[in-house]
């Protein structure tokens, strides 16, 4: 009789999904392959290397935080290129070359290891060293230019709401907006490409439908009752479209790790991001919201989880 | 005279009250833009905990303790009144620099908290070692709170007029450190920094023994 494998003993669930933390990692990666393509595509071999540039830092700074910290070395995990890969998508193409290198260190080394490595990070890695890349080079964070030719540019969203003194601008067409023909960050732009990469992470399960549709879903209604002539006149065809808000509702709002765990809870993380963005983007100083939002709402998720926990069954009413 | 010695070390190392107590976070966090902010700060608050803490205790037979607190008040207000206006009218720029922050030394926990756990229940001279020692414990903290968020946030550190660093490192300083993110970044850091330190010293000490 002999054993050739240990028992395991272990408290219930028994059933082991296959899809894991590495698998869905993964991908996320592929889901952001199109999007890393039409950037490239549109700015060059430059947005190439910002792009890696973000993806080694941030691969590198947890590899060497791993070893440092004598813990099991968690690069295998896709998690560090995910974030890398988002932070670049996140850049506009004309930053200097060590942008993405201390975002990537910023991500992971201050929003994410510091506080024990994935699962224990509270705001999303990518998105919290995107707001501190802005608030530490503001000019050098929002100099945007259009494709192939990089003639600066302002982005749609710049010229969707009136700011102070300026003319309502002509926004581009809609059909530039939806293939990623305007200015912007490296990964927002393509509308199309992040849906389709959408599309496989909802087949793949890996995303929830519920706070991306929420969270457009709140753009769109709050964009077309404010709008700028009146009531109901907004556009906001355009207003999804423009900026970050299919990367961010898609991408970076759904992280497993910063989003509430139950399905009422996404709807309003949904819902609230949503709310945030609009009010920056229409009454706000900055011209884009939906970074802010996605970090805002990730403080909120432990609040949320907590109120929106489920009654067991027969358990009594609070 | 060895307790003098120690009460003084003990402020700015042992029980640092920036670093150790985490005490006086308000200005701490708001001053500390500049090196030479954290300076003046630091030298109001020398000033006022050395000269409270010396009358705290010379009174403190006296007061009753129903009424100590209001009493305690009414001398660190004395104390807080002159560095105002001295600071008003000597160094009128560095005034309007920290500004508020003056004022608010009446509110500031460390001085509040030496009253009450030191000076009340030491003798006189021990309580001008101790507020002498917690004093510059402060100074040291925010001028080095100050000359990291300096450095990082301008690219260059201002010794009192003269620039360390000429033109300055670097074209593309990292404007952040001397907003008030940088601020709470900076104070994060640094006390991981220091209680690891400490966790390492503690741990050197045990394995010492064994």
């Amino acid at each position: 009789m002999a054993v050739t494998r240990p028992m395991l003993l272990s408290a219930s669930p028994h059933l082991r999904a296959a899809l894991g933390v590495p698998q869905a990692m993964r991908d996320v990666v592929i889901a952001l392959f199109p999007a890393v393509v039409m950037g490239v595509i549109y700015f060059g071999p430059y947005a190439a290397a910002v792009v890696a540039l973000a993806v080694v830092a941030s691969v590198g700074t947890e590899y060497a935080l791993c070893r440092l910290a004598k813990a099991p070395v968690t690069t295998s995990d896709w998690s560090a290129m995910v974030t890398g890969l988002l932070l670049g998508l996140n850049l506009p193409p004309t930053v200097p070359l060590w942008l993405p290198v201390v975002g990537g260190v910023v991500a992971i080394a201050l929003v994410k290891r510091i506080y024990g490595g994935l699962g224990h990070n509270f705001l999303n890695p990518a998105l919290a060293a995107r707001a501190l890349l802005v608030a530490a080079w503001p000019a050098r964070m929002t100099t945007w230019v259009s494709p192939f030719d990089g003639i600066s540019t302002p982005t749609p969203l710049a010229q969707l709401v009136p700011r102070a003194a300026e003319g309502l601008g002509a926004p581009p067409a809609y059909l530039d907006m939806f293939i990623g023909n305007t200015a912007g960050c490296i990964g927002e732009t393509s509308a199309a490409a992040l849906l389709i990469g959408a599309l496989y992470l909802l087949l793949r399960g890996v995303i929830d439908w519920r706070i991306p549709v929420a969270f457009i879903g709140t753009v769109a209604a709050v964009t077309w009752a404010f709008g700028p002539l009146g009531w109901f006149t907004g556009d906001f065809i355009a207003h999804i479209l423009a900026g970050g808000l299919i990367l961010g509702a898609f991408y970076m709002a759904t992280d497993w790790v910063t989003s509430p765990m139950t399905r009422r809870g996404r709807v309003y993380m949904g819902i609230g991001c949503g709310l945030i963005t609009v009010l920056i983007r229409l009454w706000g100083g900055y011209p884009e919201g939906v970074s802010y939002s996605i970090l805002l709402m990730n403080i909120a998720t432990p609040l949320i989880d907590r109120y929106t926990a489920p009654r067991p069954f027969g358990a009594a009413r609070r | 005279m060895l307790a003098l010695v120690k009460a003084v070390r003990n402020g700015i190392i042992d029980e640092n009250p920036v670093f150790r107590l985490v005490l006086g976070l308000c200005p701490s966090l708001a001053v500390t833009t500049a090196m030479v902010n954290g300076f003046w700060m630091g030298m109001a608050v020398i000033f006022v905990l050395t000269c409270s803490n010396l009358f705290i205790a010379l009174i403190r037979g006296v007061v009753p303790s129903k009424i100590r607190i209001p009493a305690f008040i009414v001398v660190i207000a004395t104390f807080v009144t002159i560095v105002d206006l001295m600071m008003k009218a000597y160094v009128p720029e560095m005034y309007k620099t920290l500004g508020i922050f003056i004022p608010l030394i009446v509110v500031n926990c460390i001085i509040m908290a030496r009253a009450e756990a030191f000076a009340s229940r030491n003798s006189p001279i021990v309580s001008v070692a101790d507020g002498v020692g917690m004093g510059l414990g402060f100074t040291l903290s925010v001028m080095v709170i100050g000359a990291v968020r300096e450095l990082i946030g301008t690219g260059n550190l201002n010794l009192f007029g003269f620039a360390l660093f000429g033109q300055g490192l670097g074209s593309d300083p990292a404007m952040v450190a001397v907003l008030p993110p940088g601020a709470f970044i900076t104070m994060g850091l640094m006390l991981a920094l220091i209680n690891a330190a400490q966790r390492r010293k503690a741990k050197a000490s045990v394995g010492g023994e064994a």
